[in-house]
C-alpha cells in the first residue's frame, strides 16, 4: 500500500477538498453548465466507486446489486423532498438554509435505509462466496428494482419526476470527498486491516480469529450507505428517476469502474469513475459505435492488463 | 381446473427453453467453473439467424424448420467457440472474477454490436414451423409448443449421449472432473472446452429459435432476462449437473407462468431472483447436485 499521501495526514486533506468543494461552489456562477453538469456526474460516479471499492476491492466480495442500493437511496430521499418536507417547509421558514438543511436530512436519510437494506442483503448472502455471491447480490438488486417498479405510490414503472434540483456542485464534491476519506481511513485503520485480511486469505484470517463476516458485512453496510447517498444526489441532479435506470447494467457500469482502477486502489478508481464519465462525453459524435468500443476495451483490458489500468503497484492478488 | 393444465402446459414450454439455456451454463461452469454471461447472447444470435435464415430456406415446412433451427445451431456453435478461443483462452489462467469481467464484456459487445448490425428495434420473427392448434378436451395445444417440447426432448437424450457414450464425452467429463488429471492422462483440454462451448452454444442457438417461436419479437437485449432466469435453473438444478439444469429449467418455467398469471402477476420478473437467493441459502450445491467440503 501507498503511504505517501498520508503524510499531510487524511484530515486535513479532508478539510482541504471541502475548503476546494466550498470555492468551486462559491464560483459556480461562472462555471459553463455543461461542464458543470458534467462535473457532478463525475462526482456521483466517484462515490459509487469508492464505496464498492470497499466491498469489491479492499475485501474481496463480489457485489453486482450496487444500483439497487443506489436506487434504494434515490427513491427514499426523492420521496422525502417531493412528499414529506413540503409539509415541513412552513416551520423552517423555506429559505435556502432549510432547503439544505432539509436536502441534507433527505440525503442522510436515503443512504440510511440504504445501508439497513444493505444490512438486510448482506446477513443471509455473506455466507457465500465467489460467483454465488456475485450472482445473490445481483438477485437482490433485481429484486429491489421490481420493487420499486410495482410500488404505485413511488410512480411505479414511470418513476418519480419533478425532483427538486438540490444536487448543487458543493454537495457532489463535499459527499465525494467524505466518501474517500472514509473509505481510506477505514481501510487504513487497524481495525480496516481486517478487511484486507478478508481479501487475502479468509481461511488465515480467520485462523488468527478474525470475524470475517464481521468485516464483510461492516463493507457491505458502509458500500450500501454511500450508495443510497449517491442515488440521492443522483436524483436531485437529474430531477427525474425510474426503477429501469438502477438495472444490472448500472451495477455493471460501477463495477467496471472499479476493476479499471485496480481492484483496492483507491486513486486508481477515482481516476477510472472520472474517465469513464468523460468518456462518453468524449465519444459523442461516435455515439453509434460509443458502447461497441466500451465493451471492445473492457475486454481487451482484462486480456492484456487484469491488475486494471491505474494500478501500479506489484502487489500480487489472489483470486476472488 | 382446465386453467391449471393449460398453464402447467405453458409453463412447461417455457421451462423447456430455460432448460436448453441452463444446460450451457451448467457445461461451461462444469469445465471452467465460471458464470459465461455471453451465452444469453449467443442465445439471441441464435433467434437472429433464424431470422436471417428464414429469408433464404422457405420456412413454414416441418423440413424447411428443422433446417433453420440447424442453421442457429451450427452459426451458434461456431460463434461459442470463437468467443472462447478469442476472449477466455488467454485468461485460462486468470483468477475467476478477471474471466467474470471479461464475460460481461463479450455479453456487452454482443448486444451492442447486435444493435448494430440487426437494428435496435424489435422485429416480428417468422412462423418458420407449420402452425396449428390442437384441442385436447378443453386444453389447447399450439403445434409450437408440441415442437418447443419435443425438440428439446431430442437434444437432450442426444446430449446426453454425446457426453455418456463417446469418447470426447468422456473426455468432458473427465475435465470437468479434475483438469489437471485430466491433461496427465494424455486428454487436450483446449480441444474438450472448445468442443463444451460448441455444445452448449448449440443448444442456446435451437432455444433461441424456439422462444422467438412463441415470442415472436425480437431484439438485440432479447437474451438478458432468459438467461439470467436460465442460470438461476442451473443453480437450481445442481451447477455442473446436465440433469439438474433441465429439471430446474422446467421447474422455473412452471412457477414463473404460474405466477404471471396470479394476482402477482408484476413480480413474475422477481420471482426467479428469489428462489435462486432461497437455494443458494438453503442448498447451496442444488436440487440434484452433490455438496463438496471445501479443502483448506
Amino acid at each position: 500500500m501507498d503511504r505517501g499521501s498520508f503524510r499531510f495526514g487524511p484530515h486535513l486533506a479532508l478539510l482541504a477538498a471541502l475548503a476546494a468543494a466550498a470555492v468551486v461552489s462559491a464560483g459556480s456562477a461562472w462555471i459553463d453548465p455543461y461542464f458543470l453538469d458534467v462535473l457532478k456526474g463525475m462526482g456521483i460516479n466517484v462515490i459509487l466507486a469508492v464505496s464498492l471499492n470497499l466491498v469489491n476491492g479492499y475485501t474481496g466480495q463480489f457485489s453486482l446489486g450496487h444500483a439497487g442500493f443506489m436506487s434504494v437511496g434515490a427513491y427514499l430521499s426523492a420521496g422525502f423532498t417531493l412528499f414529506v418536507a413540503p409539509r415541513w417547509i412552513g416551520p423552517l421558514g423555506g429559505g435556502a438554509f432549510g432547503q439544505d438543511l432539509l436536502f441534507l436530512a433527505a440525503l442522510l436519510g436515503g443512504g440510511l435505509c440504504a445501508a439497513l437494506a444493505g444490512l438486510l442483503v448482506g446477513i443471509p448472502s455473506l455466507r457465500l462466496k465467489g460467483d454465488y455471491l456475485a450472482l445473490v447480490t445481483l438477485g437482490f438488486g433485481e429484486i429491489i428494482r421490481v420493487i420499486f417498479q410495482n410500488l404505485d405510490s413511488l410512480g411505479g414503472a414511470l418513476g418519480l419526476n419533478g425532483i427538486p434540483p438540490l444536487t448543487t456542485i458543493f454537495w457532489v464534491l463535499a459527499f465525494a470527498a467524505v466518501t474517500v476519506f472514509v473509505v481510506v481511513c477505514l481501510v487504513h485503520s487497524t481495525y480496516g486491516r481486517g478487511f484486507l485480511a478478508t481479501h487475502d486469505d479468509e481461511i488465515a484470517a480467520e485462523a488468527i480469529g478474525l470475524n470475517t463476516t464481521h468485516y464483510k458485512i461492516v463493507a457491505f453496510v458502509v458500500g450500501a450507505f454511500f450508495a443510497g447517498i449517491a442515488g440521492g444526489l443522483y436524483a436531485h441532479f437529474k430531477q427525474t428517476i425510474a426503477p429501469a435506470g438502477f438495472n444490472f447494467t448500472k451495477s455493471i457500469e460501477i463495477v467496471v469502474m472499479v476493476i479499471l482502477g485496480g481492484m483496492g486502489n483507491t486513486p486508481g478508481v477515482i481516476l477510472a469513475a472520472i474517465l469513464l464519465t468523460l468518456l462518453p462525453e468524449v465519444l459523442r459524435p461516435v455515439a453509434e459505435y460509443r458502447m461497441i468500443l466500451y465493451s471492445f476495451l473492457l475486454i481487451v483490458l482484462m486480456i492484456v492488463r487484469p491488475q486494471g489500468l491505474f494500478n501500479f503497484s506489484f502487489r500480487r492478488r489472489k483470486s476472488a | 381446473m382446465s386453467e391449471f393444465f393449460q398453464q402447467l402446459l405453458n409453463g412447461v414450454s417455457l421451462g423447456a427453453i430455460y432448460a436448453l439455456l441452463a444446460i450451457g451454463y451448467t457445461m461451461v461452469y462444469g469445465v471452467l467453473r465460471f458464470i459465461n454471461f455471453a451465452h444469453s447472447d449467443v442465445f439471441m444470435v441464435g433467434a437472429f439467424i433464424g431470422f436471417y435464415a428464414a429469408k433464404v430456406i422457405p420456412p413454414g415446412s416441418i423440413g424447411g424448420g428443422l433446417a433453420i433451427l440447424a442453421a442457429a445451431m451450427a452459426g451458434c456453435a461456431l460463434l461459442g467457440m470463437a468467443i472462447e478461443r478469442l476472449a477466455y483462452r488467454p485468461l485460462r489462467r486468470a483468477p475467476t472474477l478477471n474471466v467474470l469481467i471479461t464475460a460481461i464484456g463479450v455479453s456487452l459487445l454482443l448486444e451492442y454490436s447486435g444493435q448494430k448490425i440487426f437494428g435496435a428495434a424489435p422485429q416480428r420473427f417468422p412462423p418458420v414451423f407449420p402452425t396449428r392448434d390442437f384441442q385436447l378436451g378443453r386444453l389447447t395445444v399450439s403445434s409450437n409448443q408440441v415442437i418447443v417440447v419435443l425438440v428439446t426432448l431430442a437434444l437432450i437424450v442426444g446430449l446426453r449421449w454425446i457426453v455418456f457414450r463417446t469418447r470426447i464425452g468422456t473426455a468432458m467429463r473427465a475435465v470437468a472432473l479434475n483438469p489437471q488429471a485430466a491433461a496427465l492422462v494424455g486428454i487436450n483440454n483446449d480441444v474438450v472446452i472448445s468442443f463444451t462451448f460448441a455444445l452448449g452454444s448449440a443448444l442456446a442457438g435451437a432455444g433461441g429459435i424456439l422462444y422467438a417461436l412463441n415470442y415472436p419479437s425480437i431484439d438485440p437485449l432479447m437474451g438478458v432476462m432468459p438467461g439470467l432466469k436460465a442460470f438461476v435453473a442451473a443453480v437450481l438444478g445442481g451447477i455442473g449437473n446436465i440433469p439438474g439444469a433441465a429439471l430446474g429449467g422446467l421447474i422455473l418455467g412452471v412457477v414463473e407462468t404460474f405466477v404471471g398469471g396470479s394476482s402477482w402477476s408484476t413480480g413474475k420478473d422477481a420471482i426467479a431472483f428469489a428462489i435462486l437467493i432461497v437455494i443458494l441459502l438453503f442448498r447451496p450445491a442444488g436440487l440434484l447436485g452433490r455438496t463438496t467440503v471445501e479443502k483448506v
